[in-house]
């Protein structure tokens, strides 16, 4: 039983990782209606800049991240502004191909700059364990600090999105673009700044992710990025809670089923799941159903 | 006789009703002038040498068979494609190479003629959006929730209720945009225009769809919106009651040309027009 609930919140907070990144993939698409794969590997570079700032400039971990964020955010608009927006017209076949590069640009100029060593990452936040049932859950101090991210951040962005100005544009792009437009909403902008946002958050993955799984290669962000992907389109892809939900809910099962089941077929039954709820779900499970106008 | 009224110059735009509306003085400050407007899509002239002139506070109907290019001359003005030839004033601005979001901002707003509202969201908000632009506090002010956003977010509902008044429909505030009946979508989608603070409101057949007594009320309801907040107002609409009944200048397109400029009477009683419209008169 301690056991179980000790695998639970494993999963929970891997989950809450990808819940992060998940977040990044969904919002991209509501807006720009582009699948960024890149994204796991700006999750990547996030962890090196932290880790980078940490090791090498000595910093404080906390300005580690804000450091790390910057960058990524500031490397998501420039992805948006220099790959993405000129094919803004074109069919989204070209984009999607166009961001599979990004993501191999992004790969090897990692190579390049931080070479093919696996780095050791310090957890940003090692602040001590709960030991719980006599010492034997014991709940590290980078599982709550994951767990606690994840719901602020959620909550954060759901008020951003509901709440505010910008909020609202965006959903008004994610809508109907034209229509934005001649409201007087910047689309450009607005996009760019769904890429600054979710970029951002991918920075604060990379940190959490590296925290709980301390090798640093320049692939870290690959496996994670698809994952959290699944996790999009699990939740419904477009949509803030859905990505929550999904990413969560995947952590657990990957987790519970690399437990329980086979260490090696984890992976295999995040994807099963994964199917069979499309196959029931198509629009994931808070997506909403596609009606095709005839 | 086609060829005579194709040559008419720029500034013929009839004033019949100069008396009636004071501020429709087109010599010297019309809301809106195209000169030799026109657009190509590969050789096709949708558009060709569109001349027009609106006064400040004029109604004004674009008319024409289907196909004409009414809509396409929307998008020519708000933007959405930009004109291969002549240009657009928009409030004695020259509008060559803005964009959509510029020409917005400069004074003009539209309707859709398949309604484009943001169907998944609230009405209020749905207002909300067409008031962006005059939201001023930025990204941070909306995330700490700092002072001024609080007092912003208050006036922004105040004036959102407001615009809604218009067409007493404040109180389906909260209703999500897409579940509201066809005729409150079609004035919703005026209010949301409107919000956007426009000198020169382009509705695209905003009656499509209406019975006789709603388009009734509709008429009235552009004639207050006009008188209200002293806006220009251009029309594209098939519906020739309406047409007839509030447009002060009507202009009527046919095959990217306009064919005809004039008031009510003068647009029924044109040979042009009937022929656009039924065909040629059999001889003998």
């Amino acid at each position: 039983m301690v056991a179980f609930l000790r695998f639970l919140i494993n999963g929970i907070s891997l989950g809450s990782v990808y819940a992060i990144i998940a977040l990044g993939y969904t919002m991209v698409y509501g807006i720009a209606k582009m699948l960024n794969f890149a994204h796991g590997d700006v999750i990547m570079v996030g962890a090196y800049i932290a880790f980078c700032a940490m090791a090498y400039l000595s910093l404080p971990p906390l300005v580690a991240v804000l450091l790390a964020m910057v960058v990524c955010t500031a490397l998501g608009v420039v992805i948006e502004g220099l790959a993405y927006r000129p094919l803004r017209q074109a069919a989204s076949l070209a984009v999607l191909i166009t961001a599979i590069g990004v993501s191999y640009f992004l790969q090897n100029a990692a190579l390049l700059i931080w070479g093919s060593n696996p780095k050791i990452f310090d957890s940003v936040f090692s602040v001590g364990t709960i030991r719980l049932f006599e010492g034997e859950l014991t709940i590290t101090s980078e599982t709550i600090l994951t767990i606690a991210a994840n719901i602020v951040i959620m909550i954060a962005l759901t008020l951003f999105t509901g709440q505010t100005k910008l909020g609202k544009a965006m959903r008004a792009v994610s809508e109907d673009k034209g229509a934005a437009e001649l409201m007087g909403i910047n689309v450009n902008r607005t996009i760019s700044l769904t890429f600054a946002i979710g970029s951002a958050l991918a920075a604060i993955a990379g940190v959490l992710l590296c925290s709980a799984y301390p090798t640093l290669m320049p692939t870290t962000g690959s496996m994670p990025g698809i994952k959290a992907f699944t996790a999009a389109v699990f939740g419904g892809i477009g949509s803030i809670p859905g990505a929550m939900i999904g990413g969560i809910l995947l952590g657990v099962i990957e987790i519970l089923g690399k437990a329980y089941i086979s260490t090696e077929l984890g992976d295999a039954l995040v994807f099963a799941v994964l199917i069979i709820v499309l196959l029931f779900k198509p629009a994931g499970l808070l997506g909403k159903p596609v009606r095709e106008k005839v | 006789m086609s060829e005579v009224r194709r040559r008419q110059p720029t500034k013929m735009v009839p004033a019949p009703s100069q008396g009636i509306i004071p501020e429709r003085d087109l010599y010297s400050a019309p809301v809106l002038e195209t000169r030799h407007l026109g657009i190509e899509f590969g050789g096709l002239k949708a558009v060709e040498d569109f001349n027009l002139i609106i006064g400040k506070t004029e109604i004004a109907g674009l008319i024409g068979p289907n196909g004409a290019g009414k809509t396409t001359v929307f998008n020519l003005l708000t933007k959405v494609y930009q004109p291969t030839m002549g240009t657009v004033l928009l409030n004695g601005r020259d509008t060559a190479g803005m964009n959509t979001v510029q020409a917005n901002k400069l004074g003009i707003a539209r309707t859709f003629q398949n309604i484009r509202l943001f169907g998944n969201m609230t009405v209020e908000d749905n207002v909300r959006i067409g008031l962006h632009n005059q939201v001023k506090y930025g990204m941070f002010t909306g995330i700490f929730r700092l002072p001024g956003y609080w007092k912003q977010e208050k006036a922004q509902h105040e004036k959102a209720l407001e615009l809604l008044s218009i067409f007493d429909m404040q109180d389906m505030a909260g209703y999500q945009a897409g579940s509201l009946p066809y005729g409150a979508q079609r004035r919703l989608e005026i209010v949301r225009a409107l919000a956007t603070n426009p000198s020169l409101l382009l509705l695209d057949e905003p009656a499509a769809g209406m019975n006789p007594h709603e388009t009734e009320e509709l008429m009235n309801n552009i004639i207050r919106i006009r008188d209200r907040f002293q806006i220009a107002i251009m029309l594209i609409e098939h519906d020739m009651n309406l047409v007839m009944g509030i447009c002060e200048g009507i202009c009527v397109l046919n095959y990217g040309r306009i064919i005809a400029k004039g008031t009510a009477d003068e647009i029924q009683n044109n040979p042009v027009v009937i022929e656009a419209y039924l065909g040629k008169k059999k001889e003998g």
